[in-house]
């Protein structure tokens, strides 16, 4: 029953990621969700420390905030300071992860949160945090259930808000000629990699969400060229990479989450030699070409 | 030398923009008549593209105003629809030349709720006006760069709007295609839809347009092609380059002497 919570938990991650990822990708903003998730390390920390509880709410809302003011900063720095977007993003990300890393090391002792757990993330332990109700009874992990109702919250908005999502990472400029708001959609995607990254800390920890957040959705536009169908597929390669990064963990006995990550890595190779030989892809990029 | 019109569909009324303290264009005011198609023309960084961002809403004026059919953008952008330029997006985005002209369906009222029919067969009723109904379904990025530019041209017509400003249509396509789009402007002309194209070659700007902009960062004139297209005010746009000049004059002989065939 372990094994099945475990992968559980690393399926919903993975899927949540892969399908923000596809967007971030599209948006040449791979590495803002990076920087995001690591930048809500202060707010987790913070909120922690206030509600004295992990699984909480007020969890999830500090985290939230400080992704936002991440993309906030980068935003800010890149208008009035006129910084490449890439420096100011490295230059904002890095700051705030350092200060959630010297504020978790330094009352370490006061609160169960550690360096440990938020940059490797223990999924292992997922199966122990059990959500018990007031009359005793046992309803699985908790990590399912947030991870749950996120993968429902981002699949929601995805399908409604598609077309949104669609024409403003297509052509950001002629959606606003047609009074669609690009400020809106660019925070709603941020708020959800945010979010995203907060269950994610749980269970893969802050530094191989990346690799959930960006190599599914690599891996998925490699193989098609609509975006519904890079969306499945992305979603598709998160849960094997991590049912099979479960079990060569096992199988290694290592890291579960790293073990995860590594089979997302394996994954987007072995697909990569697959589009580079296979004779139907071939063909098409053959047209492309021309 | 400007001439006004009095019910313009297009006013630009002295604007300025600026990009990092720098004019990019200064103290511009021109109207554009109704029912006509439209070019600008003038050196590479006059202004031509921000010109037509300005009217868009897509870069921060500095000063001066923008009316279309005399009311500001925000009340009229159902009647607007804007052709940005062609390299401005990534055509390796996963999608196919349909989903790109339905976009031009979108907007505030439909962005949440699904497309109706109607908007389907508008939609594929553009990509027919610009020759590409076979090529609906094709990913974009297998499209050569006269075929995704028509693409943006029908997404363009799908809003089905009165007054259409277009950056470069004409940048980076072969001569059929250029020929092809042509034509299909000055059937909307015909029609009654105004169209204002940013335009970066002087030769055929005179065959093709009725109504020319002269822009270098300032405004040099604005009129009916015959009142405007002389060497004069093309050295004033142009500036005084020998050879452009020249060049202009042998032109302008050309037309004052028709060679009889």
């Amino acid at each position: 029953m372990d094994a099945f919570w475990i992968i559980l938990t690393g399926s919903l991650t993975a899927a949540c990621c892969g399908i923000l990822g596809c967007f971030l990708l599209l948006r040449r903003l791979s590495l803002l969700g990076d920087a995001v998730s690591h930048a809500v390390l202060p707010g987790i920390f913070i909120a922690y420390w206030l509600s004295g509880s992990r699984s909480s709410w007020a969890v999830v809302l500090g985290a939230g905030a400080f992704g936002m003011l991440c993309t906030l900063l980068i935003e800010f720095l890149t208008r009035k300071a006129r910084l490449q977007s890439d420096a100011a993003t490295g230059l904002v990300f890095t700051l705030l992860f350092a200060i959630g890393v010297i504020l978790i090391a330094a009352f370490a002792g006061q609160i169960d949160l550690d360096q440990d757990c938020v940059l490797y993330g223990e999924i292992a332990y997922v199966p122990l945090d059990i959500w018990l109700t007031e009359g005793g009874t046992n309803l699985g992990p908790r990590a399912v259930w947030t991870g749950g109702v996120l993968l429902l919250g981002i699949a929601a908005l995805v399908a409604a808000g598609y077309k949104g999502l669609f024409i403003t990472t297509f052509d950001a400029e002629y959606a606003a000629t047609l009074g669609i708001s690009t400020a809106f959609w660019h925070y709603a995607l941020m708020g959800a990699v945010s979010l995203t990254t907060v269950v994610s800390f749980e269970s893969v920890g802050a530094v191989l969400v990346v690799a959930f957040l960006i190599a599914p959705a690599a891996t998925a536009y490699l193989l098609t060229d609509n975006l519904k169908a890079m969306l499945c597929l992305s979603v598709l390669f998160g849960i094997l990479a991590a049912t099979g990064g479960y079990y060569l963990a096992v199988w290694l006995d290592g890291s579960i989450a790293g073990a995860m990550a590594s089979a997302m890595g394996i994954l987007f190779v072995l697909v990569l030699l697959w589009s580079w030989y296979a004779p139907v892809l071939r063909q098409k990029r053959w047209v492309a070409d021309l | 030398m400007v001439i006004q019109t009095p019910q313009p569909a297009l006013e630009i009324h002295n604007l300025t923009v600026s990009y990092r303290d720098k004019p990019a264009i200064w103290n511009i005011d021109f109207t554009i008549p109704e029912g006509v198609l439209g070019g600008i023309i003038g050196p590479n960084g006059a202004g031509k593209s921000t010109v037509l961002k300005a009217a868009m809403g897509l870069v921060p004026v500095s000063s001066g105003h923008v009316r279309i059919f005399g009311n500001p953008l925000s009340e009229v952008r159902q009647r607007v629809s804007y052709v940005p330029q062609r390299e401005s997006v990534d055509w390796d985005f996963p999608a196919s030349a349909i989903d790109v002209v339905l976009m031009g369906r979108y907007g505030k009222r439909s962005l949440w709720s699904r497309l109706q029919r109607s908007d389907h067969d508008i939609a594929m009723d553009c990509l027919r006006k610009v020759q590409l109904q076979d090529f609906a379904h094709r990913q974009i990025a297998q499209l050569s760069g006269g075929q995704q530019q028509r693409v943006f041209i029908a997404r363009a017509l799908a809003q089905e709007a009165d007054i259409y400003l277009m950056d470069e249509p004409f940048a980076g396509i072969d001569a059929a295609t250029e020929n092809a789009i042509l034509e299909l402007l000055s059937n909307m002309r015909n029609e009654g839809k105004t169209i204002l194209v940013v335009h970066h070659d002087l030769q055929s700007a005179y065959e093709y347009f009725d109504w020319i902009v002269m822009l270098n960062t300032r405004l040099v004139a604005s009129g009916p092609k015959d009142t405007v297209f002389n060497a004069q005010l093309l050295g004033e746009a142009y500036g005084a380059k020998l050879t452009m000049l020249s060049r202009m004059a042998n032109l302008l002989k050309q037309r004052e002497f028709p060679v009889q065939e």
